[in-house]
């Protein structure tokens, strides 16, 4: 083991933690973004409303992340109608292709967050917003989304983990993230030890912090429930 | 119950692998030897449609296993993990296409070459795009990442063109024809035989000389043996120089490329 390489190659392990911190967040904040009004279309019960996003979610539930983004990438450079139009600006990019599959993969998985949090909210609170004389709007804003959301604060925190560690397939679409970084090391020195507990150590560092930031988010909003 | 306790144990251990793979291993290592290759470098190692491996690397294999008088078995391995996969004992010899270089020598032994061919850059037809800093100037590069070619690319123009590296030879070429690269860095034969005569291929062509500076590209195709082999180093060794020599070697070659690729 010799850590020596390691520290020959900090600018690369440098430009991979900025790119994942740059690719998990903006992911984050597309998917989070995209979940508010899907998690309320999934639980309509009006077919035309519902079925969409229940197909949108099943799908990119039920299939891994690695076949989302190379569908994306190796698949659709394949037809032209891509390929010769103003699209092939953005699929030419892997940084916004892989943009676009964790958006849309972790968009996928919140509304179904939301959806749980919003059917199990105690049914007393929204009659008495009706009997309030709330319109729709005015609950969904005042009553359902602060507390649905609030409720989805510990199983968006494993949301946000699992987005972390998807991101490290980035590297297969040409990407430096910390996994393309790792790789690089390991191919130029023949040092797996080395390459990948480094890049290990850094997703520890990250995941640790999003834990932390978290409990201080359920602190904020969950207090309550303490007993 | 306990009888049926252990037989769930067993069908489990057989469904996942644990007993037959022991049991075949044991078995193997006695005998066989295993010859690590790519699969994804055409025409020199590849798949083809039923799942057989084929090319220059893997007949070359087999020439030498006969030559030397033993049973091969070949196993599949990703490039990142060749030499990593060398030292674990997962295969005993890597025959695909890998250059001599100082580097590699730290971690594992080499035979003396059995090919080299000059690396050459490709670009598309019309492009106009030329070999020097200027005109390489924000240009993006795809090859192979922790090959001879990713060592000299980084090393000569690293600061002139955008280097995207890709785990496979393969998928390099997807990106070219998908135009998000480009130009192709590798070697000739494997960019001709693989690229340029395939379908689609016409569009693109050579340019810029032909690259063999020893500093970065190496000294020729080498099979890389653990270096406390030494016995299998020298086997290998001579097995090279009769099927150079019976006439085995130019008959493989020949299936394959129209001039000899053993070089000077």
């Amino acid at each position: 083991m010799s850590f020596s390489i390691i520290l020959d190659n900090w600018k690369l392990y440098l430009e991979g933690v900025i790119l994942t911190l740059q690719l998990v967040p903006l992911s984050l904040l597309f998917g989070f973004t995209l979940a508010l009004p899907l998690s309320v279309l999934r639980v309509s019960k009006n077919k035309v409303l519902n079925l969409p996003v229940y197909w949108f979610t099943y799908f990119f539930r039920g299939t891994p992340l690695l076949v989302q983004m190379f569908l994306f990438y190796y698949g659709l450079s394949q037809f032209s109608f891509i390929r010769d139009t103003f699209l092939w600006g953005f699929f030419k990019d892997p940084y916004k292709v892989a943009l676009l599959s964790f958006s849309l993969n972790t968009a996928a998985y919140t509304t179904e967050i939301f959806r749980g949090a919003i059917e199990r909210l105690p049914i007393g609170q929204i009659e008495a917003a009706k009997a309030c004389g709330m319109s729709r709007w005015t609950m969904l804003k005042r009553i359902i989304f602060p507390i649905a959301l609030r409720n989805s604060i510990p199983a968006y925190g494993n949301e946000v983990i699992f987005m972390l560690h998807g991101s490290s397939i980035a590297g297969l679409i040409t990407l430096v993230d910390i996994t393309g970084a790792a790789r690089i090391v390991y191919a130029r020195y023949f040092a797996p030890a080395e390459a990948f507990i480094t890049a290990a150590i850094l997703y520890l560092i990250l995941t640790f912090t999003i834990v932390w930031l978290f409990r201080l988010l359920e602190k904020r909003f969950l207090s309550y429930l303490k007993i | 119950m306990k009888k049926n306790l252990m037989s769930l144990l067993l069908s489990f251990m057989v469904f996942t692998g644990l007993v037959s793979t022991s049991i075949a291993g044991s078995k193997k290592s006695a005998e066989k030897l295993r010859i690590g290759v790519e699969g994804a470098y055409p025409p020199f190692s590849e798949v083809d449609k039923d799942g057989n491996m084929k090319g220059f690397d893997i007949d070359i294999s087999y020439a030498l296993c006969k030559e030397m008088g033993t049973e091969c078995e070949l196993v599949k391995q990703d490039w990142d993990g060749m030499i990593p996969a060398l030292n674990a004992k997962k295969y005993d010899a890597i025959v695909a296409s890998m250059s001599i270089t100082a580097e590699r020598e730290k971690k594992v032994a080499f035979t003396k070459k059995y090919y080299a061919t000059p690396a050459k850059f490709v670009r598309k037809k019309g492009s106009g795009i030329e070999i020097n800093s200027a005109s390489l100037k924000g240009k993006t590069v795809g090859i192979q990442r922790g090959t001879i070619h990713d060592k000299y690319l980084t090393a000569v123009y690293g600061n002139d063109v955008t280097i995207k590296r890709y785990g496979k030879q393969d998928e390099a070429y997807l990106d070219m024809k998908a135009g998000r690269i480009d130009l192709l860095m590798a070697d000739s034969l494997a960019l001709s035989d693989g690229f340029l005569k395939k379908e689609g291929g016409d569009a693109y062509e050579f340019v810029g000389p032909d690259l063999t500076d020893q500093k970065y590209l190496g000294k020729g195709i080498g099979i890389a043996i653990r270096k406390a082999d030494t016995a299998l180093v020298e086997k290998f060794n001579k097995a090279i120089d009769s099927i150079r020599s019976n006439g085995t070697y130019d008959t493989i070659r020949k299936k394959y490329f129209e001039f000899d690729i053993y070089g000077k």
